[in-house]
């Protein structure tokens, strides 16, 4: 884990920009937090999965004992996880009251993502409902999925979430972040997430602070593609390191 | 952050394009006089010279096509015309590329539209009838029903190669050979078919193509050794072929004009809808039949679905045809232009209010940016007439009623479009719309097992699917 935090950006270049964030389990953020001021990154912030990600089956009160304990440790934003039972089952009010619940938790030191893990709510309709119910619960960003359930962030799925950030700016001027995570393995599929971005919610989305890809998969394939620019070839991806 | 995208352009050098085409009579290309210049308009560049054919060359065409059915084609079994079919398909699929490139060069569409749209259904038209060449007796037509002859095939220019394909595959496959004569403007993919007809070994005569004008398509009508009639192109002209083929013994198909009406209900899912009515008018320029030129909204969604289809329209790429990004590509000639030209203007003259997204436009070529138009009534020129180019009317609706009475208020009748998620809101308008091909939540699908054809002055039969089989087939005993 150590190590994985020395890949926040291209080893070999060190004008290239940082990552949006280093995202990791709740225990390990003031590891993650030491670490990266020690190497130079004051700028970049850790974020925190949290409220017993990835199920989310956990009492109310442990759920914000996690999310206490992360900002304590020094998150500066959370990725918390909704109860996809309750929202399955048709319980909203349920879920909007737990948002609403770890927005206070957060309050001005940390930004909220939502995740929802889009591959459980199945359908096209529970993505936008589940977008509509966090962005009026406060949430500062949506997120698909947690990277443990297949299907994730398909473009069709952003493509939607896009679409509710575009029309919740235009009815509230509040604009709301979109980070697609699991899937997007290489970067011509990051590409196309950024053109989606681009056509669909606009170029003003098209910053780290509204869009992010949750991508540990997706870095080692734009250090290739980057190579391969300088060099005209591609190289065995044993040339980059999997830590 | 500004996001630019680069120039995509296919590549051209896939196809190879003769300076100068004959005709192909009997298996053969046989030189052609008269020729005519046909360009790319999108660069009005000279691509080839096309040969006017004369009644004298439909003449030839037709003893071919005779020579060939009583010869080869009718003795034929229908799993040894099947197996041609299926030949023809594959190799339509292996040269898919080469088609697409030259369709989009000849008319002007997208690349994007003929790889994707246009050249797939053109094959999926042969492997469907070439299935049905040999189970014609479960084709509701009696046993053995018995094809006609030779059948007369005029083609218009908004989709070349898949209006041949939905002329010549269902004619093959029931035992019809054919003489069929491309649009004067997009003459080309028919040309490169019949090397494909010669590639598969097809019998010679059984289909030949003479191209030319409106006269050389009067000579195939008029000519006595025609049995059927397959025509697609205006209204104006399907009458004139009905009245030439009055108190003859010719069967006809005409697919004719439209003047699609699209209804949205206020229960419609908003965004899948702008996506839908984007695709039905501005589907190929617009140039298509059973385009959805008629936007019909219910007034309490009305400005919400007009701001959000401004905003998609904004998104909209114009230009280079052959540029894979492209959405939007060129009118297909300047007369068409100048018919959207015309028309648009009466829109405005009569009241409507116009509106386009910003477009660099070139010079070069014939272009016309995505178009709407609101405030148009019933009585307007722009929702009566057909304009066949990039251009949506809007009109709005209270009641359910209204709306029907508002689609139906038209000499046309080929398609409609149906927006809600309630089902049987559907099914009841779907009931009551006199068209065709009604679409619900989606719009322009097209599939070789859809009947598709219209209602009142949108034309006579149906081309595709079993009941498309009917009118190239004679009832059996």
């Amino acid at each position: 884990m150590l190590i994985l935090l020395e890949r926040f950006a291209d080893p070999t270049d060190l004008t290239i920009p940082s990552v949006g964030a280093v995202c990791v389990y709740n225990d390990m953020v003031s590891i993650a937090r030491t670490h990266l001021d020690a190497i130079g990154g004051k700028h970049v912030p850790v974020a925190a999965v949290s409220t017993a990600f990835p199920s989310g089956r956990a009492s109310m009160e442990v759920k914000i004992q996690d999310t206490q304990d992360a900002i304590d440790a020094g998150a500066a934003e959370i990725d918390m996880v909704i109860d996809r039972g309750a929202f399955l089952s048709g319980k909203f009010g349920l879920v909007f009251d737990e948002i609403v619940k770890i927005r206070e938790v957060c309050g001005d030191r940390a930004h909220l993502k939502v995740i929802f893990e889009t591959g459980e709510l199945v359908t096209y309709d529970n993505v936008r409902k589940a977008s509509y119910l966090a962005m009026l619960a406060g949430a500062d960003f949506i997120k698909t999925s947690t990277g443990k359930v297949a299907p994730a962030a398909t473009p069709p799925v952003v493509l939607v979430m896009l679409e509710a950030v575009r029309d919740f700016y235009a009815l509230t001027n509040r604009r709301i972040g979109v980070k697609p995570a699991g899937g997007i393995r290489n970067t011509k599929d990051a590409i196309k997430q950024l053109v989606l971005v681009n056509e669909t919610a606009g170029p003003e989305w098209l910053t780290p602070e509204f869009f992010r890809i949750g991508a540990s998969a997706l870095l080692n394939d734009l250090l290739m593609q980057r190579m391969k620019m300088d060099d005209g070839y591609y190289a065995s991806p044993n040339y980059v390191t999997i830590d | 952050m500004t996001f630019e995208y680069a120039p995509a352009p296919e590549s051209r050098l896939i196809v190879s394009i003769k300076p100068k085409y004959g005709h192909f009579i009997d298996g053969k290309f046989v030189n052609g006089r008269n020729h005519f210049a046909t360009i790319n308009p999108a660069t009005e560049e000279v691509l080839s010279q096309i040969a006017l054919g004369s009644a004298s060359d439909v003449d030839k065409a037709v003893i071919a096509a005779q020579k060939a059915y009583t010869k080869t084609w009718s003795k034929l079994s229908g799993k040894e015309r099947g197996k041609y079919l299926y030949r023809i398909a594959r190799i339509l699929q292996e040269r898919a590329r080469e088609f697409a490139v030259l369709e989009t060069l000849d008319n002007g569409k997208p690349i994007r539209e003929t790889r994707d749209i246009d050249i797939p259904l053109v094959a999926a038209h042969f492997f469907y009838h070439a299935g049905w060449a040999d189970k014609l007796d479960y084709a509701g037509m009696g046993k053995s029903p018995k094809p006609h002859g030779v059948a007369g095939q005029i083609i218009p220019w908004n989709f070349p190669l898949l209006m041949l394909a939905w002329k010549v595959a269902p004619a093959l496959a029931t035992g019809n050979t054919v003489v069929l004569k491309p649009a004067e403007t997009t003459s080309l993919t028919a040309l490169l078919f019949a090397e494909v007809c010669q590639q598969a070994e097809l019998p010679a005569g059984v289909v030949n193509i003479v191209t030319g004008d409106g006269s050389t398509g009067s000579a195939i009508v008029n000519h006595a050794g025609i049995h059927k009639i397959a025509f697609t192109g205006s209204t104006e002209v399907g009458k004139k072929i009905a009245r030439a083929i009055a108190g003859t013994n010719k069967k006809a198909t005409l697919e004719l004009g439209g003047k699609g009406a699209n209804i949205v209900f206020d229960d419609a899912p908003i965004d899948e809808t702008v996506e839908g009515i984007v695709s039905g008018i501005f589907f190929n320029q617009g140039h298509v039949c059973c385009a959805g030129s008629r936007l019909i909204l219910q007034e309490g969604i009305a400005d919400e679905i007009t701001e959000k289809l401004k905003a998609r329209m904004s998104k909209i790429r114009v230009g280079d045809p052959l540029d894979k990004n492209t959405d939007l590509g060129a009118i297909n000639s300047r007369e068409q232009l100048n018919k959207i030209n015309e028309l648009s203007a009466a829109g405005d003259s009569e009241g409507a209010e116009r509106w386009s997204p910003a477009c660099n436009l070139s010079d070069k070529g014939f272009w016309f940016a995505p178009t709407i138009f609101t405030g148009v009534t019933q009585a307007h020129r722009i929702a009566r007439e057909e304009i066949f180019g990039p251009v949506l009317s809007i009109l709005t609706f209270r009641t359910p009623q209204e709306a029907i009475e508002k689609a139906n208020n038209t000499p046309f009748g080929l398609s409609a479009g149906v927006w809600s998620e309630k089902g049987s809101r559907i099914l009841w308008a779907t009931q009551q719309l006199r068209a065709g091909v009604i679409w619900a939540n989606t719009f322009n699908k097209f599939d070789p097992t859809s009947p598709f054809g219209g209602y009142k002055e949108s034309g006579w039969g149906r081309e595709g699917g079993k009941h498309g089989l009917a009118s190239y087939l004679k009832e059996g005993k």
